[in-house]
């Protein structure tokens, strides 16, 4: 069985596509992220798609699954490294993967997450302020 | 229209997909096809293969390098199966319109992305669906 590999960095996790989804390798990869998640404490998931040629429904409905589903376990998502051609076929296929946060490529989208991560600790020390 | 190059491909499980692609793919690359119409023609394909697979368990797709004049020439597309048909062709073309638990854009999205788009569908009998994608367009 194939397996798409994730890697965890401190915080962070990061998956980089490289091989042709089919819609099992996408489904499992969306199960094996969450549980990561939840074993490591994660606060953000990096995912480079810089060398996958074709995003359809499924798949992007996978992408938005993943968002949603690390929202809900205090996690931020960015998909990095979109090629063009993709970018433009997602749109006229009537998928605007609204909910996704995304970044030109893996540096830029790791410096989102850093800056996320450091906007909710300081919504959490305000908070705290406020309380004493 | 004239076809130049005609293969038959079974599509029985989800892995055949990965192989269809790649064919298309060679295809799409033989005629020189450019990168945007290729990977609008492979993700139509995708969505149309996917849907075959869900709603008819297995079927075959006749791939065609076709031409109309010398500067015209593209990738024909023809996915058959002998599923249960689509029951109302107007709904099924409608963007969110879902029979099963998809985002219901399979069908419309994919005949936004080539230049022909042909459903022939018999409730209980199958349906055949036939795109184009030209080379350039």
């Amino acid at each position: 069985m194939d397996k798409i590999p994730i890697l965890k960095m401190g915080d962070y996790l990061l998956v980089t596509i490289q091989v042709d989804l089919y819609d099992r390798l996408a489904l499992n990869l969306e199960s094996d992220l969450v549980n990561m998640i939840n074993k490591h404490s994660s606060k953000g998931v990096l995912i480079d798609i810089s060398a996958v040629n074709i995003v359809d429904s499924f798949m992007g409905r996978i992408l938005g699954n993943i968002a949603q589903m690390s929202k809900i376990l205090d996690a931020h998502t960015v998909v990095v490294g979109m090629q063009p051609a993709v970018a433009i076929t997602l749109i006229e296929l009537g998928l605007p993967l609204s909910g996704v946060h995304t970044a030109l490529n893996v540096e830029k989208g790791m410096a989102l997450l850093q800056e996320k991560l450091l906007l909710d600790s300081t919504v959490i020390a305000d908070d705290t302020d406020d309380n004493t | 229209m004239i076809t130049l190059n005609k293969e038959t491909i079974a599509i029985k499980r989800e892995q055949d997909v990965v192989f269809f692609r790649n064919r298309v793919n060679e295809y799409a690359e033989k005629i020189k096809m450019g990168l945007l119409n290729k990977t609008k023609l492979l993700t139509a394909a995708s969505e149309l293969v996917r849907n075959m697979l869900i709603y008819a368990k297995e079927g075959k797709v006749i791939c065609e390098i076709v031409t109309i004049s010398a500067l015209q020439t593209g990738i024909r597309l023809t996915f058959i199966d002998n599923g249960p048909g689509i029951a109302d062709i107007d709904k099924a073309m409608t963007d969110g319109y879902t029979t099963g638990k998809s985002l219901g854009l399979g069908l419309p999205g994919a005949k936004r992305l080539v230049n022909i788009f042909d459903v022939k569908t018999v409730k209980g009998k199958g349906t055949t669906i036939s795109i184009t994608k030209w080379k350039n367009g």
